[in-house]
């Protein structure tokens, strides 16, 4: 089954009663079901440094509510496997950042959310001591422009992520971690 | 025959409440020294925000200033651009039109009550209670809604321009915003019943971090937190400026309801009681608000005369004061911004000895601090 | 009080160490005083019982090309009048005591002002660095700062 179509159904059949009547079987493909488990519970790192963190905040709450995309916030980075970098990292910040990006488990994502974390924002062009895009430190995934992106640009590019997942291939030779 | 605590040699632990917590309001690092669960030193480490705003001040012109300003406390963006607008209006001698005045407070105190709403709903997070944050930001969306209709922005709004505002309100805003007032002014009986006089909630912050009148003042304290220590002072009554002086409200001070003055919970009701006050002012503004242009006349190529100005402004989180210096060209020669949050965390280390752990939660709660304005 | 009455009070008190007012376009206005005066002159603002300047506004340094200067912003809540009070200091080696005593509040804007320009406050309870890293070198506010090319291996 193809990402497009049925994004909420697991690409599995059920075929009930070949085992006998009570039992289930359930056939499928491991690459789509592990990808759909990873990407329908995606926890993030409640990283907010600047602005775009009242966004996230109001993105994860009532209105723009990111719980149900499966994505809850998690205070450690020990139990999140998405860090969604929202704001403007200076130089004092960046040894933190690649600490806590190393102290995620594997597999781990990470989404950049605004122009101070896509390229250094308003800063970039007189400011001594900011990190001019958060891919100096640390590899991205998506990238999401605004200053600060509305919630919907955000659930977009959470969305993104999600279709990014799905191609991920996780077993056999040509798998990557 | 000796007792536990005496036979038992304990020792000092250095514990980091890191740059990336959730309690913290940002990236504030606080480095404890504590003896088990009571804190012997708690020192704050700032700076993991700056980002040379001041530097950037003397390299743009002022006009190009103002996006920078909505990034300097971003929770009360129209009151740092109106601060910046103001203190370069003062320098060049500069006359804003009435409704422009009437706008920039209009928008001003929207913005109060917004701002109030975060620190309410996130201090209640911290405390542990989630509920009260999504009943917060319902309300703060209404006001997100607002904004956009003026201006564009959710957050960040660049709204006011040296001389007036950008643009005049759409027609039927004034009409919403007083709708939104009816809706919301019973919900601060509302969020009263629900969290305020909460046993647990008033048991974790009564008596705790008290700072008495005198410290206050001494420390520089200002804004609801000194005026939760019981020092009735307000920049829009007692230095007034814009039109505050023809708009009627009360002053709200810290009484010790529920524990001594000065303590957490004071500095908590304090903002809640602001949150009255400003809609007493909304209704206020919108019923005496004059017709007319809303920008005054300023030269394209913008050069004030040399001379320097301090002005300070009531901001949610205190008086934001902005000394310029300029010398005749088009870029400032020096700007420094005097924040509010950052002058708070002077008497952090002070007051906090003696406290637990979770304590201190709850003190940087009850400041209400916003990093950016630390750092800059 | 006003102004002026200020000023002609502290000139009958200190003399020689009131070296100039500034107010010519300039609000609130200033008095230029020396700086090893300083700590006198700021116990006394905050003492003397018609004055009691008990708020410290705001502490700034500047950059003025040819020298430094801090400049102080003194707020009274009982009499509510404001003043302002600078202090000049060579480009070599510029230091001044330290007013933490007398106000509090001083003590993170004197870090800010020697994190940013490099102006040691003598007698400071604590002065380190507060904004920049405590590696940084330089100090960016002043006008002939040059922007580093690389930190720890990141393109500033």
């Amino acid at each position: 089954m193809s990402g497009d179509k049925a994004q909420a159904a697991p690409a599995l059949s059920v075929l009930p009663g070949s085992l006998g009547p009570e039992a289930h079987v359930m056939i499928g493909n491991a690459d789509k079901f592990v990808n759909w488990c990873r990407r329908s519970s995606l926890w993030y790192l409640l990283f907010a440094t600047a602005c775009c963190g009242i966004e996230l905040m109001q993105a994860g709450a009532s209105r723009y509510d990111l719980d149900r995309f499966g994505a809850v916030f998690r205070a450690t980075p020990r139990q999140s496997d998405l860090m969604i970098v929202a704001g403007t990292i200076t130089h004092k910040m960046a040894e933190r950042l690649v600490r806590l990006y190393e102290q995620m488990p594997e597999p781990k994502y990470v989404i950049s959310m605004g122009s101070c974390a896509n390229t250094g924002g308003p800063f970039f062009k007189d400011s001594y001591c900011v990190v001019k895009g958060v891919d100096l430190l640390i590899p991205v995934d998506v990238y999401v422009p605004g200053c600060p992106p509305r919630p919907e640009a955000l659930i977009d590019g959470i969305l993104a992520l999600q279709k990014i997942i799905d191609q991920k291939k996780n077993f056999g030779k040509t798998a990557k971690a | 025959m000796k007792s536990h605590a005496e036979a038992l040699p304990t020792q000092e632990m250095l514990i980091n409440m890191g740059p990336q917590h959730p309690s913290t309001h940002g990236v504030l690092r606080v480095i404890l020294r504590t003896d088990g669960e009571v804190v012997v030193n708690a020192r704050p480490d700032v700076g993991y925000l700056h980002r040379a705003l001041e530097k950037i001040g003397e390299r743009v012109t002022y006009a190009q200033y103002m996006p920078f300003t909505d990034r300097l406390d971003y929770l009360a963006s129209m009151n740092c651009n109106a601060a910046w607008a103001w203190t370069v209006e003062k320098l060049a001698g500069i006359e804003v039109p009435e409704r422009a005045e009437y706008i920039r407070v209009i928008v001003c105190e929207l913005n109060r009550i917004a701002s109030h709403l975060i620190a309410f709903g996130s201090f209640t997070a911290d405390m542990g209670a989630f509920t009260p944050f999504l009943y917060a930001i319902r309300e703060r969306e209404r006001i997100n809604d607002l904004f956009e209709e003026v201006c564009g922005n959710r957050l960040t709004y660049n709204y006011v321009r040296i001389g007036g505002v950008s643009a005049d309100l759409p027609e039927g805003l004034l009409d919403k915003t007083t709708e939104f007032l009816d809706y919301f002014e019973p919900k601060i009986p509302e969020y009263n019943n629900l969290i305020s006089y909460n046993k647990i909630f008033v048991h974790r912050l009564a008596n705790v971090a008290v700072i008495s009148p005198e410290e206050a003042v001494a420390y520089g304290l200002t804004g609801p937190n000194l005026r939760g220590s019981g020092v009735p002072f307000d920049l829009r009554k007692d230095e007034p400026y814009s039109v505050y002086p023809k708009l009627e409200f009360d002053v709200c001070v810290g009484t010790g309801e529920r524990g001594t003055v000065g303590d957490c919970f004071d500095r908590y009701m304090v903002r809640i009681n602001e949150m009255k006050e400003s809609v007493k002012i909304l209704r206020q503004a919108i019923a005496q608000i004059p017709d007319g242009p809303v920008q005054a006349k300023v030269p394209r190529v913008f050069k004030p005369a040399a001379g320097e100005v301090y002005f300070r402004a009531e901001n949610p989180r205190g008086e934001t004061g902005i000394y310029l210096i300029s010398d005749g060209t088009v870029n400032p020669y020096r700007l420094k911004i005097r924040a509010p949050s950052f002058v708070t965390m002077n008497i952090f280390e002070k007051i906090t000895k003696g406290l637990m752990i979770s304590d201190i939660v709850a003190v940087i709660g009850s400041f209400d601090i916003i990093l950016p304005e630390i750092d800059r | 009080m006003e102004p002026k009455a200020i000023f002609d009070l502290l000139k009958s008190r200190f003399g020689g160490d009131i070296l100039e007012i500034q107010e010519e376009g300039i609000s609130p206005p200033f008095a230029v005083v020396s700086p090893e005066k300083l700590p006198e002159i700021a116990r006394f603002l905050r003492d003397e019982p018609g004055l009691s300047f008990d708020s410290l506004m705001c502490l700034s340094g500047v950059d003025y090309k040819e020298r430094f200067a801090v400049a102080y912003h003194l707020h009274s809540l009982k009499e509510t009048h404001r003043i302002g009070v600078k202090v000049y200091l060579p480009k070599e080696n510029p230091s001044v005591q330290s007013v933490d005593a007398v106000w509090p509040a001083a003590n993170f804007m004197e870090r800010e002002t020697y994190d940013l320009y490099g102006i040691v406050f003598e007698g400071s309870i604590d002065l380190r660095r507060i904004l920049l890293p405590e590696d940084w070198e330089g100090h960016p506010l002043r006008k002939d700062y040059k922007y580093p090319e690389f930190y720890h291996g990141i393109k500033v």
